[in-house]
């Protein structure tokens, strides 16, 4: 028997419940299931015309066609392959431009600048350039990503940054902190949640300019495949492509919050 | 030189401005090696702006005068500070190589042995306090300076705080300047009670056991603008 229990009623007074209460487990997946279950009702009950848009059931089948072949493997192989390219050169590039525009006055005139402009010109718009420098082959693909990968990073530690509560910074003078110590022990650390937002933003941003890359001249790559399913009017591995690009930006996204839970433990949040 | 660390903490004509506001004005303090300091004044009578004055802390505030202290300064602020990404132990020697072991000394000091991997977020303010007070004294400052450390307490733990303080500044000896706008704090902790008023050092009482206390608080109270009838 619980003590609650045994009280009067009236004596127990609830506060109101402010937080959004305990973690669901895979909660994540919640509402593209509910997504997946409307699409399968749809599609079974032929509201949905499958010349338009196939059912769940034939994506599966061209999926498991497309694996015993081999094509799918191969093709996202080289997907996955270009964005962890990509994604290394951005996010390394992205944070150390954060940091020194972000420990400078010198730095942030110099940096920041650029980097808003890059960030207002859309990324198709520097495609020809690109192409003109770099030719149609890899170089130019992971560039498109980095490129892309890198504003997120720059912006989100940037901030993350420039908000650390300066009563640390006095601490650390205080305490004598040298320059090293001080960017190990209080910027980075409490740039982190701005870092790790950032990178959420960097991880789907990656999908999203491995399209744009892989959709002009490619010989491998989802992107690819989809275009060539284009030619053919096949919607079903249209279909499995983007279902791909879907659960790989989740996965990362998904993944990457679990390092923030990890890595931001020391935060008692709302989000718990 | 050795002596050096041992000599007398001078502040002399201290003049600090906010704008067209004189907020010190031609200070002088003098505090001896091992003396236990407290500082009283009104809210906005500029004791923080010494205090940051005396740690380094106001490079950007206008003003003269000539500060001289030692070389080892520790400063205990009024919220504990700690870094909430960093377990209590490394708060503690913060900034301090190879120091792991004095720092977990230090904590079981302040009676947190124990608590070294603990997130300040899972501490009480008491028990932040104390780390922040471990986080000083591991530094065997010279002169420890503390603003209002015990402001946010309450009145319990304040009186705790305070034995553990005389305890460890006894064991230590490291000069003190302790602001506080608690008189009977400053009587129970102090060697020496300071007024500041108007920028200047206005009253000063020695507790050296010579006379009685509430002869001195009284005083002190009337150099704080208290009058008879505000007085319980
Ligand atoms: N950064 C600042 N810019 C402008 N004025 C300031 C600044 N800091 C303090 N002051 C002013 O200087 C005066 C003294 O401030 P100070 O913080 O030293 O007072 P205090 O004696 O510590 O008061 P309290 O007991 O309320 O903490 C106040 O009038 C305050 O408004
Ligand atoms: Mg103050």
């Amino acid at each position: 028997m619980t003590l609650v229990a045994t009280r009067p009623e009236a004596a127990v007074h609830r506060p109101k419940r402010l937080r959004p209460g305990p973690r669901i487990r895979l909660g994540f997946l919640v509402g593209p299931s509910l997504l997946l279950a409307l699409w399968s009702v749809t599609s079974a009950t032929g509201l949905l015309d499958p010349r338009f848009l196939s059912a769940p059931w034939t994506v599966v089948t061209t999926a498991a066609e497309l694996i015993e072949s081999g094509r799918l493997q191969d093709n996202l192989l080289a997907s996955v392959w270009r964005v962890l390219l990509g994604l290394a050169f951005g996010i390394p590039l992205g944070t150390l431009l954060a940091l020194v525009s972000g420990l400078s006055r010198w730095g942030e005139a110099v940096i920041d600048g650029p980097v808003q402009i890059k960030r207002a010109v859309p990324a198709l718009a520097l495609m020809p350039l690109l192409i003109l420098w770099l030719g149609i082959g890899e170089g130019m693909k992971v560039t498109v990503i980095a490129l892309g990968v890198f504003v997120p990073i720059y912006v989100h530690t940037h901030n993350g940054l420039r908000s650390i509560d300066s009563r640390y910074v006095e601490l650390a003078e205080t305490v004598g902190l040298g320059r090293g110590a001080f960017i190990r022990k209080v910027v980075l650390p409490g740039a982190l949640p701005g870092f790790l937002l950032g990178m959420r933003f960097a991880v789907t941003t990656a999908w999203l300019y491995l399209v744009v890359a892989e959709l002009i001249n490619s010989t491998t790559g989802i992107g690819y495949m989809m275009d060539l399913a284009r030619t053919y009017g096949q919607t079903d591995v249209i279909l499995v492509g983007i279902v791909l690009y879907g659960l790989l930006g989740l996965f990362s996204d998904a993944g990457v919050r679990l390092v923030e839970r990890r890595a931001l433990s020391w935060r008692r949040t709302l989000a718990g | 030189m050795a002596t050096d660390t041992r000599r007398l903490i001078r502040v002399e004509a201290l003049t600090r401005r906010y704008g067209s506001r004189t907020i010190l004005d031609r200070l002088d303090l003098e505090i001896e090696p091992g003396e236990f300091v407290a500082l009283l004044g009104q809210s906005g009578s500029g004791k923080s702006t010494l205090l940051r004055a005396l740690a380094g802390l106001d490079g950007d505030v206008a003003g003269d005068g000539l500060v001289d202290v030692p070389a080892q300064v520790s400063v205990v602020f009024q919220d504990a500070r700690l870094l909430p990404w960093q377990r209590v132990l490394d708060n503690v020697v913060l900034g301090l190589d190879g120091a792991a072991a004095r720092g977990r000394e230090s904590l079981a000091e302040v009676g947190l042995a124990g608590r070294e991997r603990a997130w300040p977020n899972e501490l009480s303010g008491g028990e932040q306090q104390r780390v922040a007070l471990a986080r000083s004294l591991v530094r065997e400052p010279r002169l420890l300076l503390a603003d209002e450390p015990f402001g946010a307490l309450d009145a319990l733990t304040r009186v705790r705080m305070h034995a553990l303080l005389r305890r460890l500044v006894e064991q230590h000896r490291p000069a003190v300047l302790l602001v506080t706008h608690d008189v009977d704090e400053a009587i129970a902790l102090a060697d020496r009670v300071v007024v500041l008023d108007h920028g200047r050092i206005a009253a000063e009482q020695r507790l050296d056991g010579g006379r009685h206390t509430t002869e001195i608080r009284a005083e002190l109270l009337r150099a704080l603008g208290v009058t008879g009838e505000e007085r319980t």
